[in-house]
């Protein structure tokens, strides 16, 4: 991975959305029949997982 | 051998840089000893002990399958570039409380204070949140609450996660309270904040519906907002019109944030806390980068002495001797209690190999403990007169420029009424006079700092103002999150009482989950505003011991584990720092609560009032038979309040010793990992 990408991948995971392109593969490798979310229904599922469950907590 | 000379070499620039500190006395000391003493020392920590613990204590195994591995989903569990997690990790253990205990603990000069870091996280701090980061790798994830039903039972489980909920408000609490007294009487930093309100929503609109996901981009045009902000601040403040409606007190400002926290926490995420999240988790790393950047190009002296007079105690900011209350004041940095929530939250469910787990989980942490060490240097580069000037009680100082001065200098730190005079319009504030709570002495050494670098003397307001925000911004993304994290331990805790709870699909639960935690911790920000002693006084303590005692109960479960696995000879690893944080929580919460000091204890501040209320005697620094009934209120409620803190960590240390004489008797191993190897399916 170049600096860039690392830097860019790190900053998003940083706010709670991991890799788009990652979630695919994983889907096309493991789950083919199952349905695979756009790239903006993902982004609306990370959100609602980082803010509004449990995953809340930030530290002092 | 060859391998480990430049390791030696490390080691030894270390100790020649330490003991510069350390022994210098009389001498001006540049700050960039600190620094180098301190990455010296974390390098060689960690390629040492955290290996050592790595390959000894916990035997990592690269072939053993990560919850990552195990449960890959893509979204939850996925396995993640270690360069990528540690970011992850360290922005998530990276808040305001290594940029204010060391702040505060700079009353006792620089040194004690660095030699605690620097000790504090190599043999605790760092260790407690690897072995949380390896325990809960282990067992899917887990939480710390579930970690520890798992490993010492249900009643363990349900005492530790009451803990938890109780030091999550007394957080709140408290990062609320440094708002407060960041923003009070205080135009500029206030409209600035509040503009980040409006300036999120329109983020939040943006990623929602104009360019969803677009992080890189919202939060580019967020941050172009907040420099405007801060620059048409400044205009907002000096108009006659804008400027006093900007301008609270205060109590008013305890009201608006216990409004806002109600409010915010039950708005939809991505309208508010999204977005503002993006923002200070991005300002706060480059906050943090610029400030190690400016440390170095301006290599500043330290102005503060070495040690002060109150290493003894009586000082000002806190009240108490060195030991303990050195070691409570700087929990985060040095070893902070709260870091095993995360570190058995989202980080472990990403981690790709077990060997990984050294960097992750004590790499991260050294990174927070040297981010400490800057907030320590930007204290300690401050003329002291202007730091006792900033964290003095009003009570102390007075109001004015006048009294602070004579107060202060009779403290033994010389300074004119003209300085702090001058020190405030030079950052374009209307006082800087007993602004305790870390975040605006910091802002006055980052505005030192970063006008150094860039800007001259004319840029410190600006820095000043920027400093305040970044610090503000975080403080409320925490206050937000923080509401919303609590309420879900609060209905957890509910739904052990009443089952049925967890079933309703009503929303009813959530607002009276909600409420009840805004109520608990806008209770102690009130307690703490309208303390006439300043508030960060009584609760930074309280705050303090409850965070090291989350500390202490994660390195007793790490302690309970080793022995589970048969471990016990490395058991020392864990139980070292936890009987030293035992010591140090029980003797603070001890003295807190008994100490015949009234300036200390609880109890004998309390007995000290209501007597004189007994008599109908008004003590200063209350003006009011109400003040005075209202002291002793609060301070009976501080002391139940440690009182439940020491039963929680005295009754998990019983549950302990029980697991571990339990694993004793044992011959094979008893602990709950997952097996080594899937079993095929």
């Amino acid at each position: 991975m170049s600096l860039i990408a690392t830097l860019r991948r790190m900053a998003r995971l940083m706010v709670g959305v991991p890799d788009y392109d990652d979630y695919v593969r994983h889907m096309a490798a493991h789950h083919p029949e199952r349905p695979v979310m756009d790239r903006k229904a993902f982004f609306r599922d990370r959100q609602e997982a980082r803010y509004g469950g449990k995953n809340g907590g930030r530290c002092c | 051998m060859i391998r480990h000379l430049p390791w030696l070499l490390t080691g030894l620039v270390g100790a020649v840089s330490l003991g510069v500190v350390a022994v210098s006395r009389g001498e001006t000391v540049n700050a960039l000893w600190i620094v180098v003493a301190a990455v010296c020392c974390f390098l060689v920590a960690y390629r040492y002990y955290a290996l050592f613990i790595a390959r000894h204590v916990m035997k990592l195994d690269p072939t053993r399958p990560t919850p990552a591995i195990r449960r890959a989903d893509g979204l939850d569990y996925v396995a993640t570039d270690r360069t990528v997690l540690f970011g992850h990790h360290f922005a998530a253990i990276a808040g305001a409380g290594p940029l204010v205990g060391p702040v505060l603990a700079a009353q006792m000069g620089y040194l004690p204070g660095t030699l605690w870091i620097i000790g504090g996280v190599v043999l605790a701090g760092a260790v407690q949140d690897f072995m949380v980061l390896f325990i809960s790798m282990r067992r899917d994830g887990r939480s710390l609450g579930e970690l520890i039903r798992m490993e010492m039972g249900q009643m363990a489980g349900t005492i530790a996660l009451f803990g938890a909920f109780m030091i999550m408000v007394i957080i709140l609490a408290v990062l609320a309270l440094i708002v407060v007294k960041a923003l009070a009487e205080s135009p500029w930093g206030m409209f600035t904040v509040a503009a980040t309100v409006p300036l999120a929503m329109v983020m939040g609109a943006y990623t929602r519906w104009i360019r969803p996901g677009r992080i890189g981009e919202v939060s580019i045009l967020g941050l172009v907002g907040l420099l405007a902000a801060i620059v048409y601040g400044q205009a907002v403040a000096q108009s006659p019109v804008w400027g006093p409606l900007f301008t609270f007190t205060p109590v008013q400002l305890c009201w608006i944030l216990i409004g806002y926290g109600a409010v915010a926490s039950v708005l939809p995420v991505w309208l508010l806390l999204a977005p503002r999240d993006y923002l200070s988790t991005f300002l706060k790393i480059g906050a943090i980068a610029a400030l190690a950047v400016g440390i170095v190009i301006m290599a500043p002296p330290l102005r503060m002495p070495a040690l002060t007079a109150f290493a003894n105690g009586g000082g000002p900011v806190f009240s108490g001797g060195l030991f303990p209350f050195l070691f409570i004041t700087i929990a985060c940095g040095a070893v902070s209690g709260f870091h095993a929530l995360i570190a058995s939250g989202t980080t472990p469910k990403l981690i790709a190999s077990e060997t990984d787990a050294p960097l992750i989980g004590y790499g991260a942490m050294l990174m927070e403990a040297f981010v400490a060490i800057m907030a320590l240097v930007g204290a300690a580069i401050l003329d002291p007169g202007i730091y006792f000037t900033m964290n003095s009680p009003a009570a102390l100082i007075g109001n004015d420029a006048a009294s602070a001065a004579h107060a202060v200098s009779a403290m033994g730190f010389a300074i004119s009424p003209e300085t702090i005079a001058q020190t405030a319009r030079d950052v374009g504030e209307h006082t800087i006079i007993s602004r305790a709570g870390g975040a605006p002495t910091l802002a006055v050494a980052m505005a030192e700092i970063f006008s150094h670098v860039v800007g001259g003397p004319a840029m410190k307001a600006f820095w000043y103002h920027f400093a305040i925000l970044f610090e503000a911004l975080f403080i409320l993304t925490a206050v937000d999150a923080g509401t919303r994290a609590g309420r879900f331990m609060l209905q957890d805790l509910m739904a052990l009482a009443v089952p049925r709870l967890n079933e309703s699909k009503s929303q009813i639960p959530g607002f009276v989950a909600t409420a009840l935690c805004v109520a608990a911790w806008g209770f102690f920000l009130h307690q703490g505003v309208t303390d006439p002693l300043g508030g960060v006084n009584t609760l930074w303590p309280v705050f303090g011991i409850s965070n090291q005692m989350l500390a202490a109960i994660a390195l007793m479960l790490a302690t309970a584990v080793l022995f589970r696995m048969k471990r016990d000879r490395y058991a020392w690893v864990t139980l070292l720092p936890t009987a030293w944080l035992l010591v140090c929580t029980l003797s603070a919460g001890w003295l807190k609560l008994f100490s015949a000091d009234p300036a200390v204890g609880f109890l004998a501040h309390g007995a000290k009032f209501s007597a004189a209320l007994a008599k109908g005697e008004v003590l200063p620094p209350a003006k009011s038979l109400e003040q005075m009934e209202r002291i002793v209120f609060n301070d009976r409620v501080d002391a139940a309040l440690v009182a439940v803190f020491l039963a929680v960590v005295v009754s998990l240390m019983v549950f302990t010793l029980r697991t571990c004489i339990a694993s004793r008797r044992s011959a094979v191993p008893t602990v709950n990992e997952l097996p080594p190897h899937p079993v095929a399916a």
